[in-house]
C-alpha cells in the first residue's frame, strides 16, 4: 500500500515538472518531441500506479507491517559499508582496501573465527589478483602506491 | 560448409577456447551455489567482457547462462533449495528421489536431460538459421518498434496476478532510460541540472543494482542455514539410458524450451510449466509426478536447458532482449559497435554460427566437467548465505566501480541495491525495470526512424510483417483482458456465494449510511460528555 500510494506521487510530481525538466522543440512532430517519451513512461506508471492502488485491500496497519518497514531499512547500513569500500579503494589501493573489507564485513556479520576471517581476506585478494592483475579491468592506484619505491610503485598501480 | 569452416576458425583462437572454458566451468559453479545465479554473476562480469572481443566476452556470459541451469540441479535434488529460480521444477521429482536414495540416479538424469535440452536447441537453431536469414532482413524500423512493443507486453502480462506492478515497473525502466542528454536533439530530460544526471543513468549499474547489490543485501539481512547432505557414490551415466526410455518426453520438453525461449518475455519458467503439465498428462504413471518421477525430472530440466539457446534468437535477429540477461549480453554488442539484428544475419553468418557451435561445445564440455567434478561441486552448497553477500557485494565493486571508475555510479547502484532488496521482499518483479530501459530505448529510435516515412497511421502496419505483429499485439492484449476480465468475474461469484451480506450497489450505501451515523453519533456523544460532565466524575 505505502508503496503504491508512493508510485503514485511521485509519477505525479514528475509529470507536472515535466514542463520545466523537458522542453518542447518547435517544428518538431509529436513522437520526434524529447518530450513524448518521458510523458509516455510517466502517464504510464501513474497510471498503472493508480489502478493497483485502487484494487489494493484497504486494511489497518499492523505491528507486523512495522516490523518489515524496519527491515527495509537495514540494507542501508550495508550500502554505507559500500560506499566506505568505493572510497577507500582511490586512497589505499584497490588490494588494501579488499583485504579490509571483506574481513572486516565478515566480522561484521558474526564471523569471528580464525578459518573464515582468513578466507575472507583471501578471497579478497583472489577478486584483485583475477580482475585486476589478470583481467586488466579500469581500476586505479591507490594515493598510497605513490609513496612506494620506483618499479615497485609502477607494479602496484597497474596490477594491484 | 564454407561457413561452418568459418566458424571453427573463429572458435578455434586460444581466447575463445578459454572463454568456453571459463564460462561453462564458472556458470556451474555459479548454478551450484543457491544465492548466486546466473543473473548476479553476468551482471558484475558484464564490465570486465567489454575489453575484450565480442564474440569471447559473449561466449563466457553464454557459458555461464547455458551452464548454470545444470549446476543448479545439483542443490535443488539434494537439498530441496534450487541454485537458479529456473531449478524450482526439479526439487518436486529430484528431492523425494534423493530421499528414497536415489540422488545419484536423479543428478544423472538431470544432466542427461539438460544436455539434451542444450544440444536439441543448438541443432533448432542451426536448422533454423536460413530462414531467419531470409525472414530478418523484413524487419525495418516499424516491424521492430513493434516486436519491441510486443516484447515489453508479454513480460508485463507474463506476470500473472501482478500485471498492473509490472506494467508500472516497466514504465519506469522506461522513464529512467529518458534521463539525461536526449540524443537527437539534445535537450536535457529529468536532470535537474545536476551534472552526474547529465550522461544518464548506465543500464548497467541499474542492472548491477538490482540484481548484484540487492542480492548481496538480501544475504546479508538472512540467515545461514545448517546442511546436511547425501553422499554420491559410484557413477553419472545411467541418466542416459534412461532418458532413453522417454524419447517423447525430452523431445516434447526441448520442443517447449526452444518455442519458449524465442518468444520474448517468456523464457524458463513458461516452457518448464508448460512442458511438465504435458508430460504429467500424457504419462503412464502420472501419480508419480511430485514423488520423484523420473518424466517430471526430464521435462523439468530438458526444457529450462533448451531456452538459453532459442533466447538468442530475438537478440541477434531483431537485436530485441527477450529477458534480462540477454538485455544485459546486448549491452556488449553496443560496446563494440556491434549492432545485433537483421544485419547480423544477413551479412556476418560466420558469427551467429560461431556463437551456436559455441553453445553446443559448451554442453560438451559442461557435462564432462560435472561427471567427474560432482561430488567436489556438492561441497560448494555449504557456503553460508551471510558470506556469500559478503563476496556478491565486493564483486560488486568492481562491477560498478570498473565502468567509469566513478564514486557517483556506486552510489547509485547502492540505491538501486536498496529498492531492489525492497523489491524483493514485497515480492514484486525486477526484470520489467530493465526490460523497460532496454526497450524503452529501442522503441524510441525505432518509432523516429519509422514515423518519418508513414503518412497515414495505416501505413505503419501495411507490410504484411508489421500486420502480423500488430494482430499478435492485439490478440494478446484481448486474451488478458478476457482473462482477466473471468476471473474478477469468478471472484464476484465467490463472493456471493460465500457473503451473507448483500454485495449490492444499495446494500454498500446502506451500509455506509449507517457506518457513519454511528461515527457521527459517537462524536457527538463524546462532544457533549466533555461540555457537561457527569457529577460523579473526578476532575
Amino acid at each position: 500500500m505505502p508503496w503504491a500510494l508512493a508510485f503514485v506521487v511521485l509519477s505525479l510530481l514528475l509529470l507536472v515538472l515535466i514542463g520545466q525538466q523537458t522542453q518542447w522543440v518547435a517544428k518538431t512532430k509529436l513522437y520526434a518531441q524529447p518530450r513524448f517519451w518521458p510523458a509516455v513512461a510517466l502517464v504510464g506508471m501513474a497510471a498503472f500506479a493508480a489502478l493497483h492502488l485502487w484494487r489494493l485491500h484497504r486494511r489497518r496497519s499492523t505491528a507486523e507491517d512495522w516490523r518489515e518497514a524496519r527491515t527495509w531499512l537495514r540494507p542501508f547500513e550495508f550500502a554505507l559499508w559500500f560506499m566506505a569500500y568505493v572510497w577507500a579503494v582511490p586512497i589505499v589501493g584497490f588490494l588494501p582496501a579488499s583485504l579490509i573489507f571483506a574481513p572486516a564485513l565478515s566480522w561484521r556479520m558474526g564471523y569471528r573465527g580464525p578459518r573464515m576471517l582468513w578466507t575472507a581476506a583471501a578471497f579478497g585478494a583472489a577478486v584483485v589478483v583475477v580482475f585486476k592483475s589478470l583481467l586488466a579491468v579500469k581500476i586505479p592506484g591507490g594515493l598510497v602506491y605513490e609513496l612506494l619505491p620506483g618499479a615497485l610503485r609502477s607494479f602496484f598501480i597497474v596490477n594491484l | 560448409m564454407e561457413l561452418l569452416a568459418d566458424a571453427i576458425a573463429i572458435l578455434s583462437r586460444w581466447d575463445v577456447i578459454a572463454a568456453l572454458l571459463v564460462g561453462s566451468v564458472g556458470g556451474v559453479i555459479i548454478g551450484a551455489i543457491p544465492g548466486v545465479g546466473p543473473a548476479v554473476a553476468i551482471a558484475i562480469l558484464l564490465p570486465a567482457t567489454f575489453s575484450m572481443d565480442p564474440i569471447v566476452g559473449l561466449t563466457v556470459l553464454l557459458g555461464i547462462y547455458g551452464s548454470s541451469m545444470y549446476g543448479g540441479a545439483i542443490p535443488a535434488i539434494l537439498i530441496n533449495t534450487p541454485g537458479t529460480a529456473v531449478n524450482a521444477l526439479t526439487t518436486y521429482e529430484g528431492f523425494p528421489m534423493t530421499l528414497r536414495g536415489e540422488a545419484r540416479r536423479a543428478l544423472s538424469l538431470a544432466y542427461s536431460a539438460s544436455f539434451f535440452g542444450g544440444v536439441f536447441s543448438v541443432i533448432c537453431l542451426i536448422l533454423l538459421a536460413p530462414v531467419l536469414a531470409r525472414i530478418a532482413p523484413m524487419f525495418g524500423s516499424r516491424e521492430i518498434f513493434l516486436a519491441a512493443l510486443l516484447g515489453i507486453i508479454l513480460v508485463i502480462v507474463a506476470h500473472r496476478g501482478q500485471t498492473l506492478i509490472a506494467a508500472m515497473l516497466a514504465c519506469l525502466g522506461i522513464f529512467i532510460n529518458t534521463i539525461g542528454l536526449e540524443p537527437v536533439k539534445y535537450t536535457k530530460r529529468y536532470t535537474f541540472d545536476q551534472a552526474w544526471l547529465s550522461g544518464g543513468i548506465d543500464l548497467i549499474v541499474v542492472v548491477l543494482g538490482l540484481f548484484a547489490i540487492s542480492q548481496a543485501f538480501f544475504l546479508l539481512n538472512g540467515e545461514d542455514e545448517k546442511i546436511r547432505l547425501a553422499r554420491i557414490r559410484g557413477g553419472l551415466f545411467q541418466g542416459f539410458r534412461e532418458l532413453a526410455r522417454h524419447p517423447r518426453v525430452a523431445a516434447i520438453s526441448g520442443s517447449f524450451g526452444v518455442m519458449m525461449g524465442m518468444i520474448p518475455g517468456v523464457g524458463e519458467f513458461t516452457a518448464q510449466f508448460m512442458s511438465y503439465t504435458v508430460a504429467q498428462r500424457t504419462s503412464k504413471n502420472p501419480h508419480t509426478f511430485g514423488h520423484g518421477s523420473s518424466e517430471g525430472l526430464i521435462a523439468s530440466e530438458a526444457s529450462n536447458n533448451a531456452v538459453p539457446g532459442a533466447a538468442m534468437i530475438p537478440l541477434l535477429a531483431l537485436g530485441i532482449p527477450g529477458e534480462a540477461l540477454t538485455a544485459m549480453m546486448l549491452s556488449v554488442f553496443y560496446v563494440h559497435n556491434v549492432v545485433p539484428g537483421p544485419g547480423l544475419f544477413q551479412f556476418q553468418m560466420d558469427f551467429i554460427m560461431a556463437l551456436y557451435l559455441a553453445l553446443l561445445i559448451l554442453n560438451v564440455l559442461v557435462l564432462a566437467f560435472l561427471l567427474v567434478s560432482t561430488n567436489q561441486l556438492v561441497k560448494l552448497v555449504k557456503i553460508p548465505n551471510r558470506f556469500l553477500g559478503v563476496c556478491i557485494l565486493t564483486l560488486s565493486f568492481v562491477g560498478v566501480y570498473s565502468l567509469r571508475n566513478s564514486a557517483t555510479d556506486c552510489a547509485i547502484a547502492a540505491g538501486f541495491g536498496v529498492v531492489g532488496f525492497i523489491l524483493r521482499r514485497l515480492n514484486w518483479p525486477i526484470v520489467p525495470i530493465i526490460l523497460g530501459m532496454v526497450l524503452g530505448g529501442i522503441m524510441e529510435v525505432k518509432l523516429r526512424a519509422a514515423m518519418s516515412r508513414v503518412k497515414e497511421p495505416f501505413d505503419f502496419i501495411e507490410r504484411p510483417v508489421a500486420f502480423i505483429l500488430f494482430v499478435i499485439i492485439v490478440l494478446v492484449l484481448a486474451s488478458h483482458i478476457r482473462r482477466v476480465w473471468q476471473e474478477s468475474k469468478s471472484r464476484k461469484e465467490k463472493t456471493w456465494s460465500t457473503k451473507r451480506a448483500s454485495t449490492s450497489f444499495v446494500g454498500a450505501l446502506s451500509r455506509r449510511r449507517n457506518f457513519l451515523l454511528k461515527a457521527r453519533g459517537r462524536k457527538v456523544r463524546a462532544s457533549r460528555s466533555m461540555l457537561s460532565p457527569l457529577s460523579t466524575d473526578k476532575s
